[in-house]
C-alpha cells in the first residue's frame, strides 16, 4: 500500500511546494501505507521540477515524485492532469490519492474520481480509523464533522486547508523524479485555459499569503468607511479582509472575502473589526494563530472566541491604535 | 438561443446554530432555515442573464422532498422559466448519485428535443461541500467542463468563461453543450421583485421520479463540535484600550 498525493508548485517569494501541499503531505504520512510508501505527483508545473520543490518533497518523506514533461500542459487543463495523476496512481500503485482542498486538487482529484467510478471525501481533517479508513471531514461550513468510510480503488480525499501544521518527516524520503507519459485527446484539453489576464488590486494571494490581516465587517458602516482599515493594515504590512455581508452588500470587492465561499487565512493575526463572527466566516479564519476582536457586542461569537478584544466602536478604536502606533 | 439547465441544493442556513438529528445522521430541520448554496444563488444569476441575452430559457432543477419547492420558486422569483423537482431523500444521495440524478434529467429532454447548451451546478454545498457533482456530471455526459466559473459569455456555439485565481483570471473558450460549476464573486444575484414572486408562486413545478438507486456518501455519522472555550482576555474599552492593544501588538512582533 502506499499514498499519492496531488502537490502544487508555489511561484511565491519563498518557491517550492504550496503550504497547503506541505499540510497535506504531512497528513498522507498518517495514512495506511504514507509513512512507508510516499509518493507525489506535481501538478501545475510542467517539466522538470525546481530544486526547492524536491527539497520540501524530501523533507516531507516523499520517496518518488512524478512530473510530466508534455508541454500541451502548460496552460492548465484539469481532465488533463487527472489523466496524468491518475498513470502516476498505476505506475506507484498507491492504494490512496489524496490532494489538498484547493480549486486545483479538489477539481483533479474529482476528474480523476469520476473517470474510475469512485467516490472522493472532500474537506478531510484526520484520519480515525485504519483498518477499513475511516475519516472525518467538515461540512456546514466548518460547523460539523462527518465521519464517512473512505472506500474505492484508489481511496480519494482531499484534506481542509490549514487542517494540520505542515512538519518534516523523520525520515526524509529520496525523492526520485519519475516522468508520467500520457497520451492526451482532444477531449482532454477541450476546457483549458486560453489566457490568464492580470487583475489590478485583485490578487486574492496578497490576503490568504498576509501574515497580518485586518478583518471589516457590517460594523464598518458603508463603502466609504474604509480608510482606517486600510490605514492599519498597511501600517502593519497585512491585507484588508472583508466578511461576506461586506461584499454582499457591494462595499467590498469577493476577493477581499475571508470565509466558507471566500479566501481561508491562516495569519499569525487576525485583527476582526465589527464582525460578528458567523459559522461561515470562521470557516475562513478560524486557522489564524491570534485573533484580536473590535467589537460593541461583548457576547459576538468573534468576541468570545477571540484571544484578546475590544470593545467599542471600530472608528474610535482604530484612529486611537493608529495615533498610538505612529509612523514606522 | 441557449436553454440552460441550473441546478441548485436546499441547504440549512449555517448562519446560527447547528443542531443535529437525535442519530446524529443529519442536521435537525427543526431547527434550521433552508436557502439554496451562495454559489448557486450566482449560478442562477449568470442562467437568467445567458438565457435572457440570447433569447434561451431557463430551468431550475433540484433533487429533494416536497420541502425543496421552496428554493425552486426563489429561483424563479429571480428569472428561472421552468422547474424540475427529482422526488427524492436527498440525505440518501451521495455526489455521484446527484450527478447521475441530474445526467438522466438532460438525457431526457435531450431526447425529447428540448436539450440544454450549458448546465449549471454550484461549485460546491454549503453543505456537504462535495466539489464534485458538476464534474461528475460533465463525465457522465460527455461534455467539458470548468469548474469555478465566476462570469460566462455566450457567442454562438462557444461559451467564454472567467475563473478567478490568487494569479489573476483564468480564461477559457469551451465548444457547448458544456458544463460549469459556478463559484461566488463573480456576478451579484438579483432580489426578487414583487411580480416574480407572485408569478414564481404559481408556477408549475414538474416532479419526476430518480432514475438512479443511490449508493450514498459513505456517511457513519455527524457530530457537532462543542463551542471552544473562551479564553478572552479584555483589553480595553473604546480609544482608551488603545495602547493596551499596541502593547499586545508589539509582543506578538507584527509592528513593523
Amino acid at each position: 500500500m502506499s499514498v499519492l498525493v496531488v502537490v502544487e508548485p508555489d511561484e511565491g517569494a519563498e518557491g517550492g511546494l504550496s503550504v497547503v501541499s506541505r499540510e497535506t503531505l504531512t497528513l498522507a504520512r498518517a495514512m495506511p501505507g504514507g509513512a512507508a510508501g510516499l509518493a507525489a505527483v506535481l501538478v501545475g508545473g510542467v517539466g522538470a521540477p525546481d530544486e526547492a520543490v524536491l527539497a520540501h518533497c524530501r523533507e516531507q518523506g516523499v520517496d518518488t515524485l512524478y512530473v510530466c514533461g508534455d508541454e500541451r500542459l502548460e496552460r492548465y487543463a484539469a481532465r488533463a492532469w487527472a489523466k496524468v495523476t491518475g498513470a502516476a496512481v498505476e505506475a506507484g500503485g498507491a492504494a490512496y490519492l489524496v490532494a489538498g482542498g484547493t480549486p486545483r486538487g479538489n477539481e483533479v482529484l474529482a476528474h480523476v474520481a469520476a473517470t474510475r467510478g469512485v467516490p472522493m471525501a472532500t474537506n478531510v481533517v484526520a484520519v480515525v480509523q485504519e483498518d477499513p479508513v475511516e475519516v472525518e471531514r467538515q461540512v456546514v461550513g466548518g460547523a460539523v464533522l462527518e465521519r464517512v468510510a473512505l472506500s474505492g480503488s484508489p481511496a480519494i480525499a482531499s484534506v481542509a486547508g490549514h487542517a494540520v501544521v505542515p512538519e518534516a518527516s523523520p525520515t526524509p524520503g529520496e525523492a526520485q523524479v519519475e516522468q508520467v507519459a500520457v497520451e492526451l485527446t482532444e477531449a482532454d484539453l477541450t476546457a483549458q485555459v486560453v489566457r490568464l489576464e492580470a487583475r489590478e488590486g485583485g490578487d486574492t494571494s496578497a490576503l490568504t499569503g498576509a501574515d497580518v490581516v485586518v478583518g471589516a465587517g457590517r460594523g464598518v458602516g458603508g463603502a466609504d468607511r474604509f480608510a482606517d482599515v486600510e490605514a492599519l493594515a498597511a501600517r502593519l504590512g497585512g491585507a484588508v479582509g472583508v466578511s461576506r455581508v461586506v461584499t454582499s452588500l457591494g462595499w467590498r470587492p469577493h476577493h477581499e472575502q475571508v470565509g466558507q465561499t471566500g479566501s481561508r487565512i491562516a495569519p499569525d493575526l487576525y485583527l476582526a473589526c465589527g464582525i460578528s463572527g458567523a459559522i461561515q466566516h470562521w470557516a475562513g479564519c478560524s486557522s489564524s494563530k491570534t485573533i484580536i476582536a473590535v467589537n460593541t457586542d461583548g457576547e459576538a461569537p468573534m468576541v468570545t472566541q477571540a484571544r484578546y478584544a475590544v470593545l467599542g466602536d471600530m472608528h474610535e478604536v482604530l484612529p486611537a491604535v493608529l495615533a498610538e502606533l505612529g509612523e514606522p | 438561443m441557449t436553454d440552460v439547465l441550473v441546478c441548485v441544493k436546499r441547504v440549512p442556513d449555517a448562519s446560527g446554530e447547528v443542531v443535529l438529528t437525535p442519530d446524529g445522521s443529519s442536521v435537525d430541520g427543526r431547527y434550521a432555515g433552508y436557502t439554496m448554496s451562495a454559489h448557486e444563488e450566482c449560478a442562477v444569476e449568470i442562467a437568467a442573464s445567458v438565457a435572457g441575452e440570447s433569447g434561451g430559457s431557463v430551468t431550475v432543477l433540484t433533487l429533494g422532498d416536497d420541502d425543496s419547492v421552496e428554493q425552486l420558486r426563489a429561483a424563479l422569483a429571480v428569472g428561472a422559466h421552468e422547474a424540475v423537482r427529482v422526488d427524492a431523500v436527498a440525505d440518501d444521495y451521495g455526489p455521484a448519485d446527484v450527478a447521475a440524478a441530474i445526467a438522466e434529467v438532460v438525457r431526457s429532454r435531450e431526447a425529447s428535443g428540448s436539450g440544454f447548451g450549458l448546465v449549471l451546478v454550484g461549485n460546491d454545498a454549503a453543505d456537504t461541500g462535495d466539489h464534485q457533482v458538476g464534474i461528475r456530471l460533465a463525465h457522465l455526459l460527455d461534455r467539458p467542463v470548468v469548474a469555478g466559473a465566476q462570469q460566462v459569455a455566450i457567442s454562438g456555439d462557444r461559451v467564454d468563461v472567467r475563473v478567478g485565481t490568487a494569479a489573476g483570471t483564468e480564461v477559457y473558450d469551451l465548444p457547448l453543450p458544456a458544463v460549469l460549476t459556478v463559484l461566488e464573486g463573480g456576478v451579484e444575484p438579483r432580489y426578487p421583485n414583487i411580480s416574480g414572486r407572485m408569478k414564481a408562486k404559481k408556477a408549475p413545478i414538474e416532479v419526476v421520479e430518480p432514475a438512479v438507486v443511490p449508493q450514498g456518501s459513505g456517511r457513519l455519522g455527524l457530530r457537532v463540535l462543542p463551542p471552544p472555550e473562551s479564553n478572552v482576555e479584555l483589553l480595553g474599552e473604546g480609544a482608551a484600550a488603545a495602547p493596551r492593544l499596541v502593547e499586545v501588538l508589539r509582543e506578538m512582533g507584527v509592528v513593523r
